[in-house]
């Protein structure tokens, strides 16, 4: 199975990879459904859906990851098993994984020799270099991967994939953690390979990039194919609803009236915390009542530090450094805060916002404990804190299975709506919300974002933390971008768009007179 | 002190070094592949008793040490089993196998109290070895001690050179990643293991065979944990190992030695002095922790696919 007899003469249109009634279950989950694709060669076929609609079960049946429980797989007609990884390589499947599969303390080239056959370190060297000459991929074969920004690795990733010279390459949400700019170096590599003849099977759920790359599109929902369509002809509207099976409510914006100053980080600076975190430098930010201000960056460039400074996870140096309604707060802690009407809801909602094994109402004590709801002279009210686990539960409509059920039996978009309604129900003056709707379906994201819309309707001051530019413009007033522990200044997001603000996300300041041509990513200007 | 008894005070050093460098070069290959082993000292002195029963039974140094290593390797493969087959905590894991090494060599080594063996032999290359000052050190000793460094030049050159070893350290470095890759992670894990549990048990054999050549029970005394502290002292390199061992090496003598000169220190304090050294330098490590990342990422944590 590992090499194929090379049979030029057949010249059937058969697929490349034709998927016939495949289903895979988890014990009682069936995760795919009877499911049938084809990709043909040289086409760029999209697979769309939802979080848990079994996009990913599904690839990684087809590179050998997940063993099928039915149905066949036929690689340019002929029935293979794909037992393992390396036997999908060697048919010449390659992957570009969501999660980067990398090792931050290899280097460059041993991440890559990994998955080639063995060869001399300084002939592999010469072939990454050649990968540059040909589609533009720069790679310094040398460097540990920790020290490299996510659109290097991606280029890793890629080079790793095309080293091996596949006929079909799966890239799984390549652009989420990318920048515009890095997307479109991407695309423009992408489109290569499609002139080369090879096939793309692109999962991503940013609709506009489908409709400027792919061919056809096969919608997944519930694990079932529910349809295919061609892409350039739907809207990004038209596929959102295909794949909820539903349309998705336009979240409204309120237009209230901006108040006073009700949070502020001034000259705020802390070393990082450790070995590969960043350091925050000199940040200011003003966010007035009413207002909604937005944090654009590629991750890793201080959000998450950022996010602990100002929710007091860790105090600043100098009292002065936060401003809560006007006064210092700077060495207040996390509780200290609350108590003066902030609330915080932090990116990672298992182990973070909230502890998986704890029920909904023991999570709703951990952030309320304080403000006085849930507790009298040092006793739980259990009572009291069940009844608002089930005000929050109704209010945001919480799908759970059970009365009180356990953080970790909720879905993604079910738990991140608990912990945002858990600190919106208590009608904080400030909320500062780190990446409000990641990894959540798109109904689940567009209430999270009615209701923090609706918060700052009704005149507190929000601050989101965010990757996703399509976000960041449909909820913020204002926005400001984080590089390398360092915040811009706050621009109207009327008065910007895009290009800009990706360009500051690169760590570029944009020039007044800059065309329409962007250059790749701005970090090995030879 | 004349040159030659300053030699003996160095061949000394390297006699107790070896055990320590064997196990620390064998833990230090397990954990590159992400596998804490506390049970590094129940290993070690179960290789010990058997190591010495079967030299002991057929006369044979070299079948000893060979038996000793096997078991060391039969222990580890009972912790791999518990571990990384089937997830089990490693720390509790680990503990329970020390605890169950030095039980279980009790009653193994119970019929061998008190026995006495001859040393295990000596290199010896007419010329060389009888030179003043070197030859002892350099063409001398057992031959344990030269075995020991052919293996930290094979685990050097394997970790860093080699495709096998780019894939320890990928597992090390990254369970999942290299699971989506196709790495046969608990494969993987399990051969380090088993390695680890050979060179413990090498060492503790060593212990009973050459350094003192009878059987006592317990005689490893915390040698397993010195050498777990080795590793991270040696931010987990096969020959900073080398380097550690010597130095730990070097106090043990040191202790013996200042006894031997009624040095007026009691005689308990000076038996800590090892065990001070290894404090002392676990906390001198983690001072200057911040210079770079050096444990393997993914030490202690178990590995399972999801199917």
């Amino acid at each position: 199975m590992a090499s194929l007899p090379g049979s030029p003469s057949v010249r059937t249109p058969a697929p490349l990879v034709a998927i016939r009634g495949l289903s895979k279950s988890f014990g009682p989950v069936h995760a795919n459904r009877n499911i049938d694709l084809d990709v043909l060669a040289g086409e760029n076929h999209a697979l769309l859906g939802e979080n848990g609609a079994g996009k990913s079960t599904l690839v990684k049946m087809l590179y050998g990851l997940l063993q099928p429980s039915a149905g066949e797989i036929l690689w340019q007609g002929r029935p293979v098993v794909l037992g393992s990884p390396e036997a999908a390589r060697a048919l010449g499947i390659g992957m570009v994984f969501q999660h980067f599969s990398l090792f931050e303390n290899l280097t460059v080239s041993e991440n890559i020799a990994l998955v080639l056959p063995p060869e001399r370190q300084s002939r592999l060297d010469a072939r990454i270099g050649g990968l540059s000459e040909r589609y533009g991929l720069k790679l310094e074969p040398a460097r540990p991967v920790w020290s490299l920004s996510a659109g290097e690795r991606q280029r890793i990733e890629i080079a790793r994939v095309l080293l091996q010279d596949p006929k079909l390459m799966i890239l799984d949400e390549p652009t989420s953690v990318l920048t515009p700019q890095e997307s479109e170096s991407l695309f423009a590599i992408l489109d290569r390979l499609k002139a080369e003849g090879r096939a793309l099977l692109y999962i991503s759920h940013r609709l506009d990039d489908v409709r400027r790359l792919c061919d056809r599109a096969t919608v997944l929902r519930a694990g079932r194919v529910v349809g295919t369509c061609d892409p350039r002809a739907e809207t990004a509207r038209s596929m959102a609803a295909q794949m909820v099976g539903a349309q998705i409510a336009e979240v409204s914006s309120r237009g209230g009236a901006v108040g006073a100053e009700r949070f502020a980080a001034d000259d705020l600076s802390l070393p990082a915390p450790g070995l590969h975190a960043t350091a925050l430098r000199g940040i200011h930010l003003s966010v007035r009542g009413g207002e909604v201000l937005g944090i654009a960056g590629v991750a890793g460039n201080g959000q998450d530090e950022l996010f602990a400074a100002l929710s007091g996870e860790r105090l600043a140096s100098d009292a002065g450094a936060i401003r809560i309604d006007g006064r210092p707060a700077g060495r207040d802690g996390i509780t200290a805060r609350r108590r003066r009407g902030a609330a915080f809801v932090p990116e990672e909602r298992n182990g973070h916002a909230a502890v998986p094994g704890f029920a909904l109402s023991d999570n709703l004590v951990l952030s309320r404990h304080a403000t006085g709801e849930v507790s009298r002279g040092g006793f739980l009210r259990g009572a009291a804190a069940r009844a608002i686990a089930r005000e929050v539960v109704e209010t945001f409509d919480v799908r759970a299975g059970a009365p009180d059920p356990a953080a970790r039996t909720l879905s993604g978009g079910n738990l991140q709506k608990f912990v945002v309604g858990r600190e919106i129900l208590r009608e904080p003056g400030v909320l500062v919300i780190n990446q409000p709707t990641w990894g959540v379906d798109a109904l689940a994201g567009a209430a999270i974002h009615q209701a923090i819309l609706d918060l700052a309707g009704r005149g507190s001051a929000v601050v989101v933390i965010s990757q996703d530019l399509d976000e960041l413009f449909r909820l913020c007033d204002r926005l400001c971008v984080i590089h390398d522990g360092t915040l811009s200044p706050a621009t109207a997001t009327a008065e910007t768009d895009r290009d800009d603000v990706g360009l500051r996300m690169a760590g570029t300041v944009p020039s007044p007179p800059a065309g329409t041509e962007v250059a790749s990513a701005p970090v090995h200007a030879h | 002190m004349n040159p030659d008894m300053i030699q003996l005070v160095l061949v000394g050093v390297v006699t107790a070094a070896t055990p320590l460098f064997l196990a620390a070069l064998g833990e230090l290959v397990a954990e590159r592949a992400g596998v804490l082993n506390l049970g590094v000292e129940g290993m070690m002195v179960m290789g010990a008793a058997s190591g010495f029963a079967a030299a002991y039974l057929t006369g044979s140094t070299l079948i000893g040490a060979l038996v000793g290593t096997a078991v060391g390797a039969l222990m580890a493969l009972l912790f791999g089993l518990l571990t990384v087959v089937f997830a089990v905590s490693q720390v509790a894991a680990g503990l329970a196998l020390t605890i169950f090494g030095l039980g279980l060599s009790g009653l193994v080594g119970s019929a061998f109290v008190g026995l006495k063996r001859d040393a295990a032999p000596h290199l010896a290359i007419p010329g060389l070895t009888h030179l003043p000052v070197v030859g002892r050190l350099v063409f001398g000793e057992d031959y344990f001690v030269y075995a020991a460094l052919l293996l930290a030049l094979a685990v050097s050159h394997g970790l860093r050179r080699t495709r096998a070893g780019l894939v320890l350290r990928a597992v090390g470095d990254n369970h999942g990643s290299a699971h989506a890759l196709g790495v046969p992670v608990r494969s993987v894990r399990l051969l380090a293991v088993l390695f680890g549990g050979a060179c413990a048990g090498l060492g503790g054999a060593y212990l009973s065979l050459s350094y003192t050549p009878f059987w006592s029970p317990e005689m490893t005394a915390g040698r397993g944990w010195i050498a777990l502290a080795l590793v991270v002292f040696a931010s987990w390199r096969p020959w900073r190992a080398l380097g550690g061992a010597l130095l730990f090496g070097g106090a043990t003598v040191l202790q013996l030695q200042a006894q031997a000169f009624g040095i007026g220190l009691p005689g308990q304090f000076m038996s800590a002095v090892p065990y001070l050294v290894t404090l002392l330098a676990l906390v001198a490590l983690s001072l200057r922790r911040r210079a770079g990342s050096v444990a393997p990422a993914m030490l202690g944590t178990a590995f399972v696919p999801d199917r």
